[in-house]
């Protein structure tokens, strides 16, 4: 079981040192679901952001950490002692998704010319050879020479032995994006270009089924979404949860998502801070009365 | 691990930077005077029409001055043309000619090897004219083509084979020496290249492929290319080259010839990476007739300069015309390149699709003409040209002319110039690309619409040329 964990994290935008995140505790563990809900500009982004490690944020004080098990990662049979615990802040975004850290972002950025098909085969050997160098120390510096040949075409380049082929990954994508009742086409178009906004919001959840993390962060996946693509989209995220164990902490505004997907814990955030947690029943309860009772409660309370 | 490891690691320099021993059996010797050039006309052989019209060129050449006044035009100065050995033949017999890849000489074997054309030549290949040194040393044609009457030979073959309609062609409507200051110099001292002549409503659905090397040092080259589709006829002819690196200034000077017939369609494809101290000038264009279709694909890397603008002259009514275009430029490198169409009949078309990418200071340019003649009614252009940057040191210009004399017609142009996105690569870092296969990527799917027009070989190699290049210096 795998466990993300933010201990009192402290961060500001990198370039203006615009302080927004207060001191954040938060734990996720494989197989929860969590909804992180709050204003607009309370820090909610911000902390999906830092947790997978983008450049224009900084983390001034406090710890994020993520924690493995030897089940975390189907075919791997015992992580090594020294490598059951990350501090995430040390490490390069891609090294963080090699662990199994995943963000569905909320506006995903649409790259031309790139297949899904061959984008997600990259992502995911990617992933597997980082992975193993990061848990096992093995680098695979010994790289065999270069045929003048090719296997694939020329966006895939070769592959070497232990990668995912191109036939073994077009009949997982196949059956992944059945699941997600995605039309086949998407396979060969390019990532996000013209999509639909919910067409995007369900390719983040395809990712996420192909890269098996062991915690989702997902920025805001509700938005903009009719309600067939909303079922659709939460089929998805139940169904990483149910079949993957994995963990998903899922950032929204609105209660509606959550009764597709129901969380087993609501964190609500005002100004950079998490003020109040609870069952479900905090998220129909704020839904009702809205944030600012939650504002009254928390500094009235004081 | 760092990049130049990694370089070092997977062998990639080594395969696209080597240097053979020559094996020459003939060398000009240096500089260019009446006198070489009567060797080199005497070596091989020529009639006497061919070195009257290289000495007229030559006599063109020394009174035409250099191009200094375009604006922003690369810089030419360190460029020594006395300093540079016209003319070397390789130790093989020529006109007996290579009929198999076995009975070429071993180095030569090797140094192709070394560029994975073996490969290429298993895979979908028709027919290879490999230079090596400025000959054709190698040539496999297929029986069917000749029973159709397609001719693909080298350029000095063709001369004497093919004597009338070289004599023709070669250089006299196309391109003529009086053309440019290189053309000119091209016409004098040219030796090698492909002859391609396609019969009337014949198709030849396999790309012609021709690979060009310079290995000699400060050795020029002055390829010819003469391409001939007669009505009806279609044909791909695509050359490729990867040079290897030498402490003087190399010149490269080719010149390409296309005459596309009535309702034929011809696509001239190229893929070169010259050594970075080459001067790659070259003159290539295309007469179209009506409802013809010439096709330029270039994607240029390498080289020190590169001044390079296929042409195309749309003649007849409904012809068309398409270029696609790529440019990259490092460090020291200003490659200027573009298109140019002259629309000079009614109902022509032509698109021109621009893609450049710079970085650690290199610059590239996209340098365009568009002439719409009074009379070419309903004709249409569009032009699009896309600038990818690395860093705010590299330079990235657009100079598209457009000369529109008809008031009726179609005209478009699209230009955009833009960093490359952090917000792209963190998107595929925070799927498990490392910074550099992110931007890899990103580079990749931006010339998508070039590595799509080429065999799949061409399209490996001109990935595997970028990703050289961005290894360089990235992360």
């Amino acid at each position: 079981m795998a466990t993300l964990e933010l201990k009192n994290v402290h961060a500001e935008v990198a370039e203006e040192g615009e302080k927004i995140l207060n001191g954040v505790d938060l734990e996720v563990a494989s197989g929860e679901i969590h909804a992180l809900m709050g204003p607009n500009g309370s820090g909610k982004s911000t902390t999906s952001k830092i947790i997978a490690g983008h450049p224009a944020y900084e983390v001034t004080e406090g710890e994020v950490l993520l924690h493995l098990d030897d089940d975390d990662f189907g075919d791997v049979d015992e992580i090594p002692d020294d490598a059951r615990t990350w501090d995430l802040l040390d490490l390069e975004p891609n090294e963080r998704a090699a662990l199994g850290v995943f963000l569905a972002f909320q506006y995903p950025a649409e790259i031309e010319g790139v297949t899904m098909t061959n984008f997600l085969r990259t992502a995911l050997n990617a992933k597997i050879e980082e992975r193993e160098e990061l848990l096992f120390g093995e680098d695979d510096d010994d790289e065999e020479e270069e045929e003048a040949g090719y296997d694939t075409s020329p966006m895939e380049g070769d592959y070497d032995e232990g990668e995912v082929g191109v036939a073994e990954f077009q009949q997982l994508l196949k059956e992944k994006m059945e699941l997600l009742d995605m039309d086949e086409k998407f396979a060969q178009r390019y990532l996000n270009a013209g999509f639909s906004g919910g067409e995007k919001k369900q390719n983040e959840v395809l990712q996420a089924a192909i890269l098996e993390p062991a915690i989702a962060v997902l920025d805001e996946i509700d938005s903009g979404l009719d309600i067939d693509r909303l079922q659709d989209v939460a089929n998805g995220v139940n169904a990483l949860r149910d079949e993957q164990g994995t963990g998903v902490l899922q950032i929204t505004h609105y209660q509606r998502i959550l009764d597709y997907i129901e969380p087993d814990t609501v964190h609500i955030m005002l100004d950079g801070e998490i003020v109040k947690e609870g069952g479900p029943e905090l998220a129909e309860e704020l839904e009702d009365k809205g944030y600012d009772w939650v504002r009254d409660q928390v500094y009235n309370a004081a | 691990m760092s990049s130049e490891d990694h370089l070092k690691d997977t062998d990639t320099e080594k395969r696209f930077e080597f240097k053979k021993e020559e094996s020459s059996a003939f060398t000009s010797g240096k500089g260019l005077t009446e006198e070489t050039i009567r060797l080199i006309s005497e070596d091989k052989d020529e009639p006497e029409w061919m070195l009257e019209r290289r000495l007229r060129a030559l006599k063109q050449y020394q009174k035409m001055p250099m191009p200094t006044d375009w604006p922003g035009q690369p810089d030419l100065s360190e460029l020594d043309v006395e300093e540079i050995v016209p003319y070397i033949r390789p130790d093989v017999d020529q006109r007996s000619g290579a009929e198999s890849w076995d009975d070429l000489p071993e180095d030569i074997q090797d140094t192709f090897e070394k560029l994975g054309i073996p490969e290429a030549e298993r895979k979908a290949l028709s027919g290879v004219g490999a230079q090596y040194e400025s000959e054709v040393v190698y040539q496999n044609m297929q029986e069917r083509w000749e029973e159709k009457g397609v001719i693909f030979c080298n350029m000095d073959e063709a001369v004497q084979e093919h004597e009338e309609i070289v004599k023709e062609h070669f250089m006299t409507k196309c391109v003529p020496p009086s053309d440019n200051k290189f053309a000119a110099l091209h016409g004098a001292v040219w030796s090698g290249g492909s002859f391609v002549y396609v019969p009337e409503d014949v198709t030849v659905n396999m790309p012609v492929q021709a690979y060009f090397r310079m290995n000699s040092e400060g050795m020029g080259q002055f390829e010819h290319t003469l391409i001939i589709a007669e009505e009806g006829s279609e044909v791909h002819y695509i050359e490729g080259c990867s040079a290897p690196k030498y402490g003087t200034h190399n010149l490269h000077s080719g010149g390409v010839e296309v005459f596309v017939k009535e309702d034929a369609h011809v696509q001239y494809s190229t893929v070169q990476n010259w050594s970075k101290n080459t001067f790659n000038l070259n003159t290539k264009r295309a007469i179209v007739e009506s409802n013809g279709t010439m096709e330029w694909v270039s994607g240029s890397m390498g080289s020190k300069a590169t001044m390079l603008y296929p042409c195309s002259i749309l003649k007849g009514r409904g012809a068309t015309d398409n270029h696609i275009t790529i440019a990259f430029a490092g460090d020291g490198q200003d490659i200027d390149t573009g298109a140019k169409v002259y629309h000079n009949a009614p109902e022509t078309k032509s698109t021109i699709e621009s893609k450049s990418i710079s970085k650690d200071g290199g610059r590239t340019n996209y340098r365009g003409l568009v002439h719409i003649a009074d009379g070419a009614e309903n004709s249409s252009t569009s032009v699009e040209c896309d600038a990818l940057m690395f860093d705010n040191e590299s330079t990235s210009d657009t100079m598209p002319y457009m000369e529109i004399n008809e008031s009726k017609v179609d005209v478009a142009h699209e230009a955009t110039v833009g960093k490359i996105g952090d917000e792209d690569v963190f998107y595929l870092q925070s799927r498990g690309l490392d910074d550099d296969d992110a931007k890899q990527m990103i580079v990749a799917g931006f010339i998508e619409p070039i590595t799509e027009e080429l065999p799949i070989e061409y399209a490996v190699e001109l990935n595997r040329l970028i990703e050289l290049e961005m290894e360089g210096s990235l992360g």
